[in-house]
């Protein structure tokens, strides 16, 4: 009887356990917001269903029998020596191979259809860093509109249109400021997953993959690298910000200009620091670029519109950008106080700078809208 | 010696041991059965390591955003988890139990070769505390237990490096462990003990040992290379220099898929003793329960890309691989309809053996479920790298692996140990340990469908992750109460005074039972020869003209009348080269990181371990 009690238990968690899977966990597989998370989600819900029968046969089979054949002090009973029942053997095996053989007919029609990219959808480069997320809109439409007219690239954030099929391309890059001569030198796997949009992919160094998905609504979908990377693979983190069309028109124009001039004080010089312009500073831009300025390095996240709004996070998303609308000056300051104190291994060096050369970036940063 | 003038005696260049007993005799023995012990031993001393480990990190995910570890520490501790718990305590625990049974279960003195058996015990051992020593050589491993080039050959720290030699070294062991008791069922079976009489475990046994031959070499291969590129700069999984990161991730895994029927099967094979002696029945289907596990050990070596699904292969390899996993559901389904035929109808004693045994298969039973939606290849894009999978392998290998053992250890524990384990504190362990194991991993499905990945070592409050990692939490603390609650069972039992009243306490069926618990050195007094499946059995129970089984008075039986072929016993005596030949490769494995005048050394010292080992007389002198 403490067996019935026991499942009667489990019965009650696992509904619970349905209760518990709430809207409100933002990578929740089981509430998708994109054809291809829903694909995926119906395969599993449609195997659930045998899955289910299954557990309740045999682990009920189990119990029953745990249960009436247990032995009992008041019966002293030999059952019969029966061997085998080749009959009803060769019927549990054909069975259940019956049940997969049909399970198998929509995954791998399933399969070929999610490895389809369609040739009108938008094309974007994911790029693996350790340990943050790089974007690269490879659509000549989506060309930047002063220099050399390369593509637009942002971190952290992919921003992109609602209901519009994207087509990302997943390249593992890295190095941060341990790479020399272009040749980044740590290089490794990472896979790529925003949970209510679509299942991972790996980004595997000298190999192209492929995810084809779109959200159904405007919103934020929170993402992660899904594959062991290394020490701060944990925290490799990004957003996906679905705009509807108007504020995705608005959002491209901003990114297709080069970063703004600042025009305060503060802001000024740390522009100046940043660009290593009075012979103080410059070290920003052997890894990071800023449109329109001459910092042009891309082995770190570029910096060109770090603090428009869409620009949520940094830093592998560890560390919100805004907080409550306002500039989060704090994590910033912090952070290039000493990366590795608050991102333990993080590639960028402490470069030992003064509180107010800090204040001076985190200005001319925060005025890069 | 009339002849030894024509005949040069072997000779030894040192003194063959020839103590049975004391502290010395353990480290100098080939009897199968110490063997076995001092497997069983280490396993256990490894599990506890590992489990705390296991606390750890359960320690660390119990709320968001913790900092009682830090990401470096984390790494380390998650891997040297999964490295313990497969390579240094489910394996040589699984060898445990075939070295001590597998020649009683076929009426054999020892195995094949006795002293490449001591070899293998020393050889695990030594490459085990070899990996461990790298926490105070410069950090353990941190890239998980599968190593997952360019990330596990570009890491600055030494720790791969252990990972790489530690690996090569215990995959030695297993290599020579598994050649041993191949041959010793292949040809040191009991007259009468046809491969078809023999019981299922030895079965299971001999599935395994062919898995790891086939096995260990891919993954040692896969070592070396990863040794090359951390140790002398080759460019095998390189991609800046055309080296290709998949090549690490299909070896790895065309091991490391065997290698999880390599954990599963000797637990299956233990599942397949319990069940009849505690149904007081005959395994249910025996020719479709060894034919599947056969069935099992020759698929599992063409599923290993289902650990890769989303790793771009592409939509033909995702297919075939797909429907490949979806097929070895199908013996794996035969082995649990069997076990029910075997319960149904039965008598069923629940002493701990049993529940063990029955909590292993409902367990495993929800692990082969979730095994299932890993072959719904587009689901798996979701499931795959998250905590789902954690949950998934751990009802399969604690599910279905540490209750099984479990049940093992108290099954054998009489035989063993001619002592009883106390029942009461058995029955507590079984239901804390189900309790707790449900709660721990139960969750783990709902957090992987929730969006946890694996091996992240902290998550942020948002994720809504926090609640169900608490009850995992709760839940891992709950099993180690569990084993606390064995170690002081085992412990109390051990003070008891040894001896039992009934040397056949389960009333079992094999033909360990025969011979006195704990069995002589020799094992059986006289060979006993076989005459049918569970022969034991038939030695104690006839039919009567109804079909109704009747005890036999104790020695009338026919069947023992025919025992033994008259042969004097022959045993091997206890040698000190296994154990100095064992030495002679951490030794190396320091030399490759650390200086090659180390190499030298250690390469001597086995060298002449083996020689001292080929040169030895046969009995001492």
């Amino acid at each position: 009887m403490r067996r019935t009690r026991w499942w009667i238990l489990a019965l009650l968690a696992l509904t619970l356990l349905l209760v518990a899977c709430s809207k409100t966990a933002p990578q929740n597989t089981m509430n998708p917001h994109g054809p291809t998370a829903q694909t995926e989600k119906n395969l599993l819900v449609l195997v659930l269903w045998p899955a289910a029968a299954v557990f309740l046969v045999v682990e009920g089979g189990i119990l029953l029998i745990s249960i009436r054949l247990r032995h009992r002090k008041d019966r002293d009973r030999m059952p019969p020596q029966i061997h085998g029942n080749t009959r009803l053997e060769i019927g549990w095996t054909i069975a259940p191979a019956i049940v997969l053989a049909v399970i198998m007919v929509p995954t791998v029609s399933t399969i070929w259809q999610l490895a389809r990219q369609p040739a009108d959808a938008m094309q974007i480069t994911v790029e693996g860093y350790q340990w943050w997320w790089g974007f690269r809109y490879t659509d000549p439409d989506m060309a930047v509109n002063y220099g050399d007219h390369d593509a637009i690239v942002t971190a952290d954030v992919l921003v992109i249109p609602t209901g519009r099929t994207i087509d990302l391309s997943l390249t593992s890059l890295g190095g941060g400021a341990h790479s020399t001569a272009g040749v980044p030198d740590h290089q490794v796997i990472h896979s790529f997953w925003a949970p209510q949009l679509f299942g991972k992919q790996d980004v595997i160094p000298g190999e192209t993959n492929h995810i084809v998905f779109s959200a159904d609504d405007p919103g934020i979908y929170s993402g992660q690298c899904a594959e062991f990377c290394g020490l701060q693979h944990g925290k490799m983190k990004f957003r996906i910000r679905a705009l509807d069309e108007a504020d995705w028109q608005r959002w491209v124009a901003n990114e297709k200009s080069p970063s703004v001039q600042p025009n305060d004080g503060l802001a000024q010089q740390g522009m100046d620091l940043f660009l290593g312009v009075n012979g103080v500073g410059g070290q920003c831009i052997q890894c990071h670029a800023v449109g329109g300025t001459d910092a042009a390095g891309t082995a770190a996240p570029n910096l060109t519109h770090f603090a428009a709004a869409t620009h949520e996070c940094f830093a592998g998303c560890d560390f919100e950008s805004f907080l409550n609308g306002n500039p989060n000056a704090a994590d910033l300051k912090a952070w290039l106080a000493d990366p590795n104190a608050v991102k333990l291994g993080a590639k960028m060096p402490d470069y030992g700078l003064t509180e107010q050369q800090i204040d001076a970036l985190v200005a001319y940063l925060y005025s890069l809208t | 010696m009339a002849t030894a003038a024509s005949v040069p005696a072997p000779r030894g260049i040192i003194r063959r041991p020839t103590a049975t007993t004391g502290w010395l005799s353990w480290f100098t023995t080939i009897d199968h059965k110490k063997i076995g012990l001092l497997y069983g031993f280490s396993a256990f001393a490894f599990f506890i390591i590992g489990g705390l480990e296991a606390l750890l990190i359960r320690a660390q995910l119990a709320k968001p955003d913790n900092t009682l570890l830090n990401a470096d520490q984390y790494n380390q501790i998650f891997t040297m988890h999964g490295l313990t718990m497969i390579f240094l305590f489910v394996m040589p625990m699984s060898a445990a139990f075939f070295n001590y049974m597998i020649p009683l279960m076929i009426g054999a003195r020892d195995v094949a070769f006795p002293r490449l058996n001591a070899f293998s015990y020393w050889v695990f051992l030594l490459g085990g505390l070899f990996l461990y020593s790298s926490w105070f050589l410069g950090g353990a491993p941190n890239g998980g237990w599968f190593g997952y080039p360019p990330n596990s050959t570009t890491d600055p720290t030494i720790g791969m490096t252990f990972y790489a030699l530690g690996l090569i070294i215990t995959g030695l062991a297993s290599s020579a462990g598994a050649i041993n008791l191949a041959v010793t069922v292949v040809n040191m079976r009991a007259p009468g003990m046809t491969l078809f009489r023999m019981p299922v475990f030895v079965w299971m046994g001999l599935v395994v040992q062919f898995l790891l031959v086939f096995a260990l070499p891919i993954i040692t291969v896969a070592l070396f290379e990863m040794l090359f590129d951390r140790r002398w700069g080759t460019h095998f999984f390189d991609p800046t220099a055309g080296g290709r990161p998949l090549l690490w991730q299909n070896l790895f895994w065309l091991f490391a898929h065997p290698e999880v029927y390599i954990l599963i099967l000797p637990a299956f094979g233990i599942i397949s003793e319990i069940l009849p002696v505690f149904s007081r029945k005959p395994l249910f289907g025996y020719q479709f329960v060894v034919f599947s596990g056969i069935a099992i050990g020759f698929i599992g070596f063409g599923v290993w890309a289902h650990h890769m699904f989303a790793v771009g292969l592409g939509p033909v390899a995702n297919t075939a691989f797909g429907i490949t996993t979806a097929i070895i559901a199908v013996p794996t389904g035969i082995k649990i309809f069997n076990w029910m035929g075997t319960m149904y109808g039965g008598d069923i004693h629940f002493d701990t053996p049993m529940l063990m045994a029955v909590g292993a298969v409902a367990m495993f039973v929800i692990g082969g479920l979730s095994g299932v939606t890993h072959a719904v290849v587009p689901s798996d894009y979701q499931q795959t790298d998250t905590y789902y999978v954690v949950a998934h392998f751990h009802y399969v290998l604690f599910g279905g692996a540490v209750f099984g053992l479990f049940g093992g250890v108290f099954y054998w524990w009489p035989k063993i140990f001619a002592r009883q384990l106390d029942e009461r504190w058995g029955k507590v362990q079984f239901w804390i340990m189900l309790i707790g194991f449900n709660l721990t991993f139960g969750p783990m499905h709902i957090l992987g469908l929730g969006g946890m990945i694996r091996r992240e070592y902290t998550y942020p409050a948002s994720l809504g992750l926090t609640f169900w990692n608490q009850v995992s939490t709760v839940g891992a603390y709950l099993i180690a109460l569990s084993t606390l609650v064995f170690v002081v069972n085992a412990v109390k039992t051990q003070r008891t005074a040894k001896g039992l009243a009934n040397e056949d306490p389960w009333d079992a069926r094999t033909l360990e039972w025969t011979t006195s618990c704990p069995p002589p050195v020799y094992n059986f007094e006289e060979i006993p020869v076989v005459h049918s499946i569970d022969e034991f059995w038939h030695r104690k129970y006839a039919e009567d003209k109804e079909g109704r089984l009747i005890r036999v008075p104790a020695g009338a039986s026919d069947h023992a009348a025919a025992d033994g072929h008259g042969g004097a016993i022959h045993l091997p005596t206890p040698s000190f080269w296994p154990l100095i030949a064992a030495v002679g490769l951490p030794t190396i494995a320091y030399g490759v990181l650390y200086s090659w005048w180390l190499v030298g050394a250690g390469a001597l010292v086995t060298v002449i371990g083996f020689m001292g080992w080929a040169m030895e007389p046969p009995v001492a002198e």
